[in-house]
């Protein structure tokens, strides 16, 4: 595969650049921007395979630009990337419809990797945020005796696999790792993942909202 | 075995400088950052220097709060002995606070307003002109016998005097005040313009005083008792009509000045601490530029506490009171960090309060976490916790070098021995997977009695915190 064609949106120049000189060998990048709708307009006009989106923009945050790329050009993926860890960021982006969230101090091998993956139509989550699905998946009452029938869909509840799958991410293995640990392979590891990332983007469950609300109170 | 033990362990007395407390140890004990809340909300001691005007919480003069502030009571209890006292004197309190206005000094300034009205020939002029006025009327009114009504108002002589120089001569501040104070006796304000309800309100009050003030000077002529309560009542009655609304807004600008301000303070507060806090990191940051780990610990422990402020809204240097698993955690990751210059990778899903044997796990980790970070040689260590219905279980793991189990030698038990004896005690379990080159990963359980998997009462592990039933 040929290396996947990348634009940069993130508001701070340093980084862009930075970013741009450590992945320049392994994915092209093909265009910067700095805001939320000059962003809109140079990945309509360029159509990158994957764009790396600053989860804070001044003009309205990452998922602005998701959703506002999303109707009009689907094909294009977003890997959102973030110096911040707050929850409500992070799910808010990953539901508005990126593919996969990584932190900024992620390594420059592992950024190219979780492109390169992105580009491939997989998921990417970084262990802090496979910590916070478990979080927020586990909320759910054990007993359904409370719960009723319609919150209890097959979207609303991870598997037991999947689970296993996102605790070993969260403890920073590799999907290599996992497969191995599991003996299953990398392309069932990466179902899993894309299969919660899209119980995450679809799941009506309020308390996915709430968690992550209370989470900014706690 | 308390959460304690694992700081005790792990120790404070690291190699790197904390750039906050270094800091503050120049500042001198406490600094102007360790006290915390909005400052009328602290226990006051009396602040033991000279007695000054207060210039924050004040109503009139700040007299009050500063005497609160000076011998270490409540500004309220003050105000209420004051306000008492003027009542018992017949209104002598007034004029006594007028004079403290002139002659203490406000706080942060040297010189009392008097120093500076007895240079104001023109102030003095108005003061004695005011007083004189004051006095002739008063000498009219007792000619037709103004019955209690002259007592309470001679003080008020000085008071006059004493405002109209404090008028002439105070800095901005307390002219503010006094023209707050003031306003409703008609004294023309820029931003409050007379309306045609306030204008009915002063006339119906006036009518009222009128007639209540008439009633009171005729109760001589006449041997009726209840005249001079009626009387009494009607002048209350004016006095509560014409200035209620007044002394309303006036509560309600106090306390919204004070909510604005708390929030102000709160804001610097958290400014100042996280720039100082990043400016001390860079200045550490340029000295130690030759040694790489020691750039990347600072960094690792700026970025820590900065996330701890921005996401978590939690002061780094506060003790986590609440012991929970998720605290302990954090506590491992941070004094791991700071004690070996290795990054820990901490992800927590869900949290419960510490008990015994919660507590005796998140050593086990600590210990397991400090083995990881002095023997595998990795660059990063993992740290995961969850909690779950039924069970708690930490894991710990490293990419490092491993090692053979059966080859550790006996002087190096101390992983085996001390983690899984301390989870066996309580009726956890330890579990240790690693060969040579392959990492180590240490999980560590414990069940939650009572907590079982499913539970009956479908207690989730987030609610138990709120309660358990």
């Amino acid at each position: 595969m040929s290396a996947p064609r990348v634009v940069l949106v993130d508001d701070h120049g340093l980084f862009r650049s930075g970013v741009r000189a450590e992945l320049g060998r392994q994915v092209e990048v093909i265009g910067e921007a700095d805001d939320v709708q000059p962003a809109i307009d140079l990945i309509g006009e360029l159509l990158p395979d994957v764009v790396l989106l600053d989860v804070h923009l001044p003009g309205g945050g990452g998922q602005a630009v998701v959703q506002a790329v999303k109707t009009s050009h689907p094909e294009v993926k977003f890997l959102a990337l973030s110096a911040s860890d707050a929850p409500e960021d992070v799910i808010a982006v990953i539901r508005a419809g990126a593919r996969g969230y990584v932190t900024k101090t992620i390594s420059t091998a592992e950024l190219a990797d979780a492109v390169r993956r992105v580009a491939a139509g997989d998921a990417v989550f970084s262990h802090r945020l496979a910590g916070f699905v478990l979080d927020a998946f586990a909320a759910a009452p054990q007993a359904p005796s409370d719960v009723k029938p319609s919150f209890d869909s097959e979207l609303d509840q991870l598997t037991s696999r999947e689970r296993e799958v996102l605790r070993l991410i969260a403890q920073g293995y590799t999907y290599k790792e996992i497969a191995k640990e599991l003996f299953i392979s990398v392309k069932t590891v990466e179902s899993h993942v894309s299969s919660v990332l899209r119980k995450l983007q679809l799941s009506t469950r309020h308390q996915l909202t709430r968690w992550a609300a209370e989470r900014r109170l706690a | 075995m308390s959460p304690i033990a694992v700081t005790g362990r792990l120790g404070h007395d690291g190699t790197v400088e904390h750039p906050a407390r270094w800091h503050r140890d120049q500042m001198g004990h406490g600094g102007p950052f360790g006290r915390r809340g909005p400052h009328w909300l602290r226990n006051r001691n009396g602040h033991g220097g000279p007695l000054r005007r207060e210039q924050t919480d004040r109503i009139g003069g700040g007299v009050a709060a500063g005497i609160a502030a000076w011998r270490g009571f409540s500004p309220t209890t003050v105000r209420i002995v004051f306000v008492l006292g003027t009542l018992i004197s017949t209104g002598w309190g007034v004029p006594l606070y007028v004079l403290a206005w002139l002659f203490i000094p406000a706080a942060g300034a040297d010189a009392n307003i008097f120093s500076k009205a007895r240079n104001d020939a023109g102030g003095i002029r108005l003061a004695v002109g005011l007083a004189s006025l004051l006095i002739f009327v008063l000498l009219v009114a007792g000619a037709l016998n103004g019955g209690w009504f002259i007592g309470w108002a001679w003080p008020q002589v000085f008071s006059i005097a004493g405002l109209a120089l404090i008028w002439r001569n105070a800095p901005e501040e307390d002219q503010a005040t006094l023209r707050h104070l003031l306003e409703p006796l008609g004294v023309a304000t820029d931003d409050v313009k007379p309306n045609r309800r306030s204008a009915l309100r002063l006339i119906i009050a006036g009518a009222l005083m009128a007639g209540g003030l008439g009633w009171l000077f005729s109760a001589h002529a006449s041997l009726a008792l209840l005249r001079p309560l009626g009387g009494v009542l009607l002048v209350i009655a004016a006095i509560v009509l014409a200035l209620g609304p007044w002394w309303l807004r006036i509560a309600r600008d106090l306390a919204l000045e004070r909510q604005a301000k708390a929030r102000a303070e709160e804001r610097v507060d958290i400014a100042s601490r996280v720039h100082d806090s990043v400016l001390q990191t860079l200045a550490l940051i340029q000295r130690r530029a030759d040694d790489p780990q020691k750039v990347i610990q600072l960094a690792r422990m700026q970025e820590r506490e900065l996330r701890s402020w921005l996401f978590e809204g939690r002061d780094p240097d506060e003790a986590d009171e609440e012991l929970t698993v998720a605290a302990g955690v954090r506590k491992i990751q941070e004094d791991v960090e700071a004690r070996y210059g290795v990054p820990v990778e901490a992800v927590m899903v869900g949290d419960c309060d510490l008990d015994d044997n919660l507590a005796a796990l998140v050593a086990a980790a600590g210990e397991a976490t400090v083995n990881a970070a002095k023997w595998s040689g990795a660059g990063v260590i993992s740290l995961f916790a969850e909690v779950e219905a039924g069970e708690v279980s930490i894991v710990v793991r490293d990419r490092g070098k491993g090692f053979d189990p059966e080859a550790v030698p006996e002087d190096r038990k101390g992983l085996a021995e001390s983690v899984h004896g301390r989870m066996a005690r309580r009726g956890g379990t330890a579990t240790v997977t690693t060969a040579p080159g392959e990492g180590t990963k240490v999980t560590l359980k414990m069940p939650r009695p009572g907590f079982s998997r499913g539970g009956l009462g479908g207690s989730s592990p987030r609610d138990d915190r709120a309660g358990r039933t």
